[in-house]
């Protein structure tokens, strides 16, 4: 089992070992979908690593005396767990192709220590669709072949922060099929970004696509941190049907060599953080995700003024979105009746004109 | 916020307009006789039809057209929830009240009825609807077989020869009550598919927000529109003239001059009179086409004043030599309205919804043509024909010395006509003066004088309680009178100047505004102005190459404002309501045709 997968050339047979973010980047991108460059460190290195250096060993022994109901049981075991792993010295059969790969990332973007952002992409055996949805972490602006390496052993660490056990343990996922892969992508430094659902997540509305767009890197919209600009655009007709301004107070920028949360100047809080020519293409990328997906898509996207290509926008991440997907869809009684529904229609024949909820 | 409008009793009379009551039918003034019920309606000013004060005969037309809508409404197809929508004239301006049935078993019973009449139309459509187009061209053909002919000295020969047995007083009178009963009749032709028209549209205008909350009004209305519109073909006529003009090397003669230079000029050589058969050619039937509503007598018909088209023409010919093309791509509008069907189709969830939208949407396009078609026959068409008879018996009368103008008739009653008919009969049966010449000029005078006064009334745009729910096709369709219209008028116009209204056509514009009362001004427009105007005519075509938005103070999304800006892919804003009273020309206006919302910008 390859130890390295790039996103462009996505492999089907790895996905078990991809993890569900990296498996969706490799899936975008195979798609032709902008998405920035990278590749996913398998949880298969993560696997052998931790077999060859006797930390499973370890760890199962940790873990087997651990009470997940008791906080300070699960804090002291994750502690624990964590200085193991961040202790490990890679291999050199996984670090040498990583630096390869790294070095590889930083010529096809024609920049020498590239800086990357290294996300975790957390598997189960047991549950391929678990979607583990912001548990792990995420760094950053890492760059150099080195730095690297240590963030890969920190992602995999994060999968036994206090929070991820718990989340294991009440999902009902078994610890030893949980494994970490590690995407390594290329870094975006962003005007805007933000997150796009496929339909209103109001109403379920599944002709518009609803965006939540703030200043700087995306963290700040998915973390809830600010207020983000929200727009409602029309999948069909191209119309943003609804447009909200918020004061948007937090962006996170990259300052010197690190991203920092910082304030927002004022006189961009209260001004749009994107165009309506970029609403309409983030709408058009959410669009062809949730086209290539064949359902409705929840993606991240970013608007870099450096990238090359078309308007700028890339996708960062989509996952299906679960919420409306689920439900039945529910139309009026007796719409099909035409004379029953006229005479209804007729009666409720403001409806169509006041504001639609959501 | 106020909850109702002021009550049409509260309205006093402007001062030198004290009498003006006599100038309109008694059953369509506000009065204490019907006061209870009066005062318990809702009234809204029909700015759609008559934004200015009404002459009196002109009212007859509004009142006919009225009649026939209600009449089709309660007594015709017994649509459930409406009745009619009832009349008033309050200091010389039209107000409307949609009457529903609010007694849900009331409602429940019309239910049947509505089945059994309604659905025999729509289920025969197709074939009613093609002796529709015959019917009303045969009423056209007789409106225009009436004639009004002065009273002769003597009677012909052949009245004696055939034995007639009646004479040219007799024949005077007969056409008068023709005309009339002619007009009430093309009106009740043109309400025979209307209503039903707009209640199936509706219908699938409700069930596509019921899928999609959040669909703009437009997509649903480009879903049903036609490719090609009967109401575009005079300007297209205008466009296909312009282009001939230039392949035949005659348009530099076709530039400059007035219409009869023009024509003289242009029959002195070969190529020329090729052009001026074409012109003729296109007078018939499309030059009958109103400058404004068709809803006054003076409004501009072409046919009747040609430096209309004439002028169009120029700017068309102008047009294409820059390289600009003319045509509507019709193409392009059929492929894009397929598009839009076949992504929503894709988003509905299940094959149930999917079923009855693919039935909606088939039963809207059935009906659809009409709605849009109609208009030229009986606005245009027909009333470009009344307004004329109208006038020919008006030169009868100044002939004898009652009006100093044709128009003058305009300011008489409908039931006035008779009277000064028989007046003039009487004099030339009995070889007597009449009194019209004494009687009328002075109260002519008096009438103009009263109008004048009212023209310069500012009418409230609603009167009375507003209902929790308008349940009349029309009142929302044509008139775009909704819950949040009459809200947006209890509320008065927005603090910082800027203007809400319908959505009607997508699109954001920017430009400075240019504020236009009538079809006279239209010629100020300059390219990437904005026009603002209390509501627009088909016959304003032409100007919707050059401006960059409209903005309309009233008319829902099948306003004609709507339905052009859509055709042309400008933003528009109809119903804005106080858009000419709020906009002042020059001012930089930001018009947002996706959420209906305009904004002044400096």
């Amino acid at each position: 089992m390859a130890h390295i997968s790039w996103f462009d050339r996505h492999d089907a047979d790895d996905e078990p070992v991809l993890g569900g973010k990296n498996t969706s980047l490799g899936l975008l991108t195979s798609a032709g979908l902008p998405v920035p460059p990278g590749f996913a460190v398998t949880a298969s290195a993560y696997r052998t690593v931790f077999a060859s250096t006797g930390v499973e060993d370890s760890l199962t022994r940790l873990l087997a005396d651990l009470d997940p109901s008791d906080p300070a049981s699960v804090a002291a075991a994750g502690h624990r767990a964590r200085e193991l792993i961040l202790a490990i010295d890679l291999p050199p059969w996984l670090l040498d192709p990583l630096a390869e790969a790294y070095a590889q990332l930083g010529e096809h973007c024609s920049t020498k220590d590239v800086p990357v952002a290294v996300r975790s992409s957390a598997t189960c055996e047991d549950q391929p669709d678990a979607s583990f949805a912001g548990e792990h972490d995420t760094f950053l602006w890492v760059r150099g072949a080195e730095a690297v390496g240590a963030h890969v052993l920190r992602c995999w660490s994060s999968l036994f922060t206090d929070r991820a056990i718990s989340y294991r343990w009440r999902m009902h996922y078994a610890e030893a099929g949980a494994a970490m892969s590690v995407g390594v992508q290329q870094m975006v430094l962003p005007k805007a970004a933000g997150v796009a659902f496929t339909l209103n997540p109001h109403n379920g509305d599944r002709s518009q696509i609803a965006i939540d767009a703030s200043w700087g890197l995306g963290e700040a919209v998915v973390s809830g941190s600010v207020t983000p600009d929200n727009f409602l655009v029309d999948k069909v007709m191209g119309t943003i049907t609804r447009r909200i301004i918020s004061t948007k107070t937090i962006e996170h920028r990259l300052d010197g060599d690190r991203v920092v949360e910082a304030e927002v100047d004022q006189d961009r809080r209260d001004i749009p953080c994107i165009t309506d020519d970029e609403v309409r293409a983030v709408a058009g990328l959410a669009r062809r995700a949730e086209k290539h997906f064949g359902c409705p898509q929840d993606v991240e996207w970013a608007i870099d003024p450096l990238i090359t290509g078309e308007d700028k926008v890339v996708l960062l991440q989509s996952r299906p979105e679960t919420v409306w997907s689920r439900k039945p869809r529910t139309t009026a009684a007796n719409s099909s009746d035409m004379f029953r529904s006229m005479v209804d229609t007729l009666l409720d024949a403001n409806r169509g004109r006041e504001a639609a909820p959501g | 916020m106020a909850d109702r409008f002021p009550s049409p009793f509260e309205m006093g009379t402007p001062a030198g307009a004290e009498g003006w009551q006599d100038l309109y039918a008694y059953s369509s003034i506000f009065s204490e006789d019907r006061r209870e019920y009066e005062d318990s309606m809702f009234w809204f000013q029909d700015g759609v039809h008559t934004p200015e004060v009404v002459p009196p005969w002109d009212a007859t037309i509004l009142e006919y057209a009225l009649i026939a809508l209600s009449q089709y409404n309660t007594r015709h197809y017994v649509i459930p929830p409406a009745r009619g929508v009832d009349v008033r004239i309050l200091n010389g301006y039209m107000y409307l009240s949609p009457v529903g049935v609010s007694d849900p078993a009331e409602i429940e019973s019309r239910v049947p009825e509505f089945m059994e009449r309604a659905g025999y139309y729509f289920q025969n459509w197709d074939k009613l609807y093609a002796a529709w187009l015959p019917k009303v061209r045969a009423l056209i053909d007789e409106l225009e077989a009436v004639s009004f002919e002065p009273l002769p000295n003597r009677e012909d020969m052949a009245v004696i020869t055939e034995g007639r047995g009646v004479g040219s007083g007799f024949e005077l009178v007969a056409s008068y009550n023709r005309l009339l009963e002619l007009v009430l009749k093309l009106w009740n032709y043109h309400f025979e598919f209307l209503n039903l028209g707009y209640a199936a549209y509706l219908d699938f205008f409700g069930f596509c927000k019921g899928l999609f909350p959040n669909i703009p009004d437009q997509a649903i209305a480009k879903m049903v529109a036609g490719v090609h519109v009967d109401l575009f073909q005079p300007d297209d006529e205008l466009k296909k003239l312009a282009v001939l003009a230039i392949r035949l090397g005659v348009d530099e003669q076709v530039e400059h001059g007035t219409v009869d230079e023009v024509l003289a000029r242009l029959d002195a050589n070969h190529d020329g009179r090729t052009w001026v058969t074409a012109w003729e050619e296109a007078k018939q039937p499309w030059f009958n086409f109103s400058a404004g509503s068709g809803f006054y007598h003076s409004d501009k018909v072409w046919l009747e004043n040609l430096e209309i088209p004439l002028g169009f023409i120029r700017n068309y010919i102008a047009k294409a030599r820059r390289g600009e093309s003319l045509e509507r791509p019709m193409a392009a509008v059929s492929t894009e309205r397929d598009r839009i069907v076949a992504e929503y189709t894709e988003l509905i969830g299940n094959d149930e919804d999917r079923g009855t939208f693919e039935a909606k949407l088939g039963l809207a396009r059935t009906v659809f043509p009409y709605v849009e078609n109609h208009n030229f026959y009986v606005e245009h068409w027909g009333h470009s024909i009344i307004w004329r008879k109208m006038r020919d018996l008006g030169g009868l009368f100044v002939k004898e010395g009652f009006f100093a103008d044709a128009d003058d008739i305009f300011l008489l009653q409908r039931n006035e006509v008779p009277a000064a008919i028989f007046d003039m009969y009487h004099s030339w049966a009995v070889g007597i003066p009449a009194r019209g010449p004494a009687y009328w000029p002075k109260e002519i005078d008096r009438r103009k004088g009263i109008l004048d006064v009212l023209r310069g009334w500012s009418a409230p745009p609603a009167l009375g309680k507003p209902p929790e729910v308008i349940t009349e096709p029309f009142t929302i369709m044509l008139w775009g009178i909704t819950s949040d219209s009459v809200e947006q008028w209890l509320g008065g116009a927005q603090e910082d100047g800027g203007l809400t209204g319908f959505a009607a056509s997508p699109g954001i514009a920017e430009g400075p505004a240019r504020v236009i009362f009538s079809a006279d001004g239209i010629s100020e427009l300059r390219d990437g102005e904005i026009l603002v105007a209390p509501l627009t005519a088909p016959s304003w075509a032409p100007v919707f190459g050059k401006i960059a938005a409209t903005v309309t103070d009233v008319g829902g999304i099948m306003s004609h404002a709507a339905i052009v800006c859509r055709e042309y892919g400008l933003p528009a804003v109809t119903g804005t309501a106080f858009g000419t009273k709020t906009v002042k020309t020059g001012q930089r206006l930001r018009v947002d045709g996706n959420t209906g919302k305009v904004t002044v910008l400096d």
